[in-house]
């Protein structure tokens, strides 16, 4: 029987590497089953099953909340996502960023600021106490 | 006895100072394992996708998406900067603002803008200080960063490129190359570097589920979100290793400083030792 190889990453870790002789994943358009052979294809998966049929007959199962499937001639690679991800989502994340800079921008009694007047108010005692010494040294 | 209870004072923060500085070289050297084991756990992830934008690259699809696409005129160029969060990593963070600095008074002296999103407590403050157009930020990812942390600015900055707001972005991070070593880096993420062009035996082109814009877009988006994911876990290992660095220098020199003040205590107390003594001595001689 002939088998081709498949690699399940995630961002976080390697998930399964080896050969196997089908795989079946529910694509963005529906259920997928990629044998050995396939023309090359690319798609997004849904949160879902990702099924291997190994060469000695066995299954194997994995879990993706969404990723990428690419097929080649040698090779299907499944780019698995961590967490589950929607636009709505997305666009919170990008939002709370935005707002975490304008915060950033915002605050201004930050532990920098705070050191900064510090080195101002040192900077001006020390000015005072010479010009204090000054003024002592031509009474004299 | 000059001074003795001074220096004896001095000897004690010395050694306080000491105490936290060990304290904190052990703590980093035994993150930095943690750190490296993540740098590695997610290294297939960024080879396989590096991969298959290889392929995407070289697949003669009718469509090109403006990720891959190089703008002539350049009016404004984006940075994704990442940073630590905490200091007392040694000239870490100094290295690699310094290093992106001139750059960014470069495109400035072209009259080209430039917009940052920044990751980590220390850049954020640093070029909120220096004025430059801030357009996202996110610190406190702690010790195992998350890819859904990191979605938010990179969207930013996506949509940003998308939009036409800005033609360039780039990815600055310090490089993990050993302990001793990290390494200031700037990274073009958009538009795609080009790879080195295999010539392709023949023309073929994906089955793209549903089209080809919305897979690429997709594909694309996780690409530059695995690439900021690793330098941010790069960065991370480099904080540590930085930090450990650092602290065992200030260990060694807190430990010589105490060298030092001890031979002083000793010399200014066999003076007094001695001072004393002949004045017993000359006060007897004098009766």
């Amino acid at each position: 029987m002939s088998t081709i190889r498949c690699d399940i990453v995630s961002a976080e870790q390697e998930i399964f590497h080896g050969h196997v002789s089908m795989v079946i994943a529910t694509g963005e358009m529906g259920e997928l089953g990629i044998a050995p052979r396939h023309a090359p294809l690319i798609t997004r998966l849904k949160p879902g099953q990702v099924r291997l049929k190994l060469e000695n007959g066995d299954e194997q199962f994995f879990y993706v909340s969404g990723g990428i499937l690419e097929v080649q001639p040698q090779v299907v690679t499944v780019l698995a996502d961590t967490a589950v991800r929607a636009a709505d989502l997305d666009e919170a994340a990008a939002r709370k960023a935005k707002d975490e800079a304008e915060r950033a921008i915002a605050n201004r009694s930050d532990a920098m600021e705070i050191a900064e007047a510090q080195n101002q108010l040192a900077q001006a005692i020390a000015q005072l106490q010479a010009l204090e010494h000054l003024r002592r040294n031509l009474k004299h | 006895m000059a001074g003795g209870r001074e220096i004896k004072t001095k000897i004690k923060s010395v050694q306080n100072t000491r105490k936290v500085t060990r304290a904190l070289e052990m703590v980093s050297a035994s993150k930095i394992r943690r750190a490296q084991d993540l740098m590695k756990a997610s290294r297939p992830y960024a080879r396989l996708m590096r991969q298959a934008i290889g392929h995407i690259a070289l697949a003669n699809s009718e469509y090109r998406h403006p990720f891959m696409v190089e703008r002539e005129d350049v009016r404004r160029v984006g940075y994704v900067i990442v940073s630590t969060d905490r200091g007392l990593c040694g000239g870490l963070n100094t290295n690699l603002f310094r290093t992106l600095l001139p750059q960014i008074r470069a495109w400035q002296d072209k009259g080209v803008e430039v917009d940052l999103v920044c990751i980590g407590q220390k850049a954020t403050s640093y070029f909120r200080r220096l004025k430059i157009n801030m357009l996202g930020s996110v610190t406190h990812l702690g010790e195992k960063p998350q890819v859904a942390e990191l979605v938010g600015v990179i969207k930013v900055m996506l949509d940003a490129y998308t939009e036409g707001r800005i033609d360039r972005l780039s990815l600055v991070y310090n490089d993990f190359v050993n302990t001793m070593t990290q390494k200031a880096t700037i990274d073009q993420l958009l538009p795609l570097p080009p790879g080195d062009e295999s010539p392709s035996t023949h023309a073929w082109d994906y089955l793209y589920e549903p089209d080809a814009r919305t897979v690429l877009d997709h594909v694309l988006t996780r690409y530059v979100e695995s690439l900021v994911y690793q330098a941010t876990l790069e960065n991370l290992a480099s904080e540590h290793a930085a930090r450990m660095v650092a602290m065992k220098s200030a260990s060694d020199n807190a430990t010589k400083a105490i060298g030092e003040l001890t031979l002083i205590y000793n010399k200014a107390r066999q003076a007094a030792i001695t001072q004393e003594i002949s004045e017993i001595v000359g006060g007897a001689a004098a009766v």
